[in-house]
């Protein structure tokens, strides 16, 4: 990695590929850096069906893959590394400090950070993960064959993956706090449809208990009573918090859940630094719309850069 | 691109390497895991700092069932360290490299 980059661009989610296409099409001196291989939250999802050009849908393997090698055919520079803290510097170059020292600098930043799974933060939660608690279907229905399971959310990527598991699960409770799903309505209409999924409407899970494994959840309904629910997996699918640590949360004016506010062309609050995808304030979390952030912060970041070359011009 | 550096483990050589003088850590995955995946590189990475000293390892649980079973893995990644055949602490997720580097230093 240089010490210097016109443009780095932090995560290689969707909206960071995206951006590194337009970057690298655009012929910027830039960077990506990622903390693992590409992919982000899209690596969690079994099938997308709903991006557009891939009539059939794919696995968010596939796609991650296919704009991995998009991205990398036109020469998209991916560093893995780890950045720890974002400096800004008022108008001069950001600093980005890295795991394990040393640090990279740049003219802008594109934060393309993502979000990730929430937690329900309920007693027995922590202690049995990974011994029953999940937070991704897709990863470990595999292990719940014939088993009974619990999916907790109503989203579409609970009601998704409370579909998925049935391909492998005997049954598969659904939790949901409300009596209506807020998932689209054709992912509604195929589990409604699947004599596997039950559905437990107007209840919250406060505990999760077991001595080795899951065994069974405590409930509470709307109208104060309790229950029991026997089950050997619990799949906690109730949104998503941003990845932000080590941001400027209040210089990029973070709302109160710490997503990053964004105009039209991506910009955030800071001059420079822009941001595409989940980590970004908004209503709808989609590839597509992180994807399209993506583009639309490289185009912001073209014209900085010329400003910023305009300007050196004029006072050199 | 696999690294040569990491071991790939089969459940007939498990309890051999585990027992070995150096320590050793286990990634339990499988191809169709994504966050398996999104993890891949970092095990790489670590493979080559800690040549030498800790034996870096990965096991297909499809290709291996009785192994995972035995210490009871129901998620993937599950990150498990030993050390002279027992296990010294684990962590379950696509967890960044300082808390790999973290646990792999409780062998110490």
């Amino acid at each position: 990695m240089k010490d210097h980059y016109e443009l780095v661009i932090l995560g290689g989610g969707p909206a960071g590929l995206s951006a590194g296409l337009y970057a690298a099409r655009a012929r910027l001196d830039h960077v990506l850096i990622e903390k693992g291989a590409p992919g982000g939250q899209v690596l969690l999802t079994d099938w997308v069906d709903n991006y557009p050009g891939f009539p059939e849908g794919l696995t968010g393997f596939d796609l991650v893959e296919k704009m991995t090698e998009h991205a990398k055919r036109f020469d998209l520079n991916i560093e893995l590394a780890s950045v720890t803290r974002v400096e800004p510097n008022d108008g001069a170059p950001t600093t980005l400090h890295l795991e394990g020292g040393g640090q990279v600098s740049c003219d802008t930043l594109i934060l393309c950070n993502g979000a990730s799974a929430n937690t329900l933060n309920i007693p027995g939660e922590m202690e049995l993960r990974g011994k029953g608690v999940s937070y991704c279907g897709t990863c470990d229905a595999p292990f719940y064959r014939n088993m009974h399971v619990a999916v907790i959310g109503g989203g579409n990527t609970a009601i998704q993956e409370a579909e998925y598991l049935t391909k492998f699960a005997s049954k598969v409770s659904v939790i949901h706090r409300r009596e209506e799903l807020r998932a689209t309505k054709i992912i509604q209409e195929i589990a409604f449809a699947n004599p596997k999924i039950e559905f437990i409407w107007n209840n919250t899970v406060t505990s999760i208990e077991g001595e080795k494994e899951v065994e069974h959840l405590n409930l509470l309904a709307r109208d104060g009573t309790t229950s029991t629910l026997a089950v050997q997996g619990v799949f906690i699918l109730i949104g998503v918090t941003p990845n932000n640590d080590g941001l400027p949360l209040q210089l990029l004016q973070a709302d109160k859940w710490g997503f990053i506010p964004i105009n039209k062309e991506s910009q955030t609050a800071l001059p420079g630094i822009m941001a595409a995808g989940d980590i970004c304030s908004k209503e709808v979390r989609q590839i597509i719309n992180a994807a399209g952030e993506g583009a639309v912060a490289v185009l912001a970041a073209e014209r900085f850069l010329q400003n910023l070359k305009k300007s050196k011009f004029l006072h050199s | 691109m696999a690294s040569e550096k990491v071991q790939q483990l089969t459940d007939a050589e498990f309890d051999a390497v585990i027992k070995s003088e150096q320590p050793t850590l286990v990634d339990f995955w499988a191809p169709w895991c994504g966050p398996c995946k999104a993890i891949g590189p970092v095990i790489e990475d670590l493979a080559v700092e800690y040549d030498g000293k800790v034996t870096i390892a990965k096991m297909n649980v499809d290709d291996n069932p009785a192994t995972p079973g035995k210490f009871g893995i129901r998620a993937i990644p599950t990150l498990i360290l030993f050390k002279n055949g027992q296990v010294v602490d684990q962590i379950t997720g696509s967890v960044g490299k300082a808390q790999l580097v973290a646990l792999i230093d409780k062998a110490n």
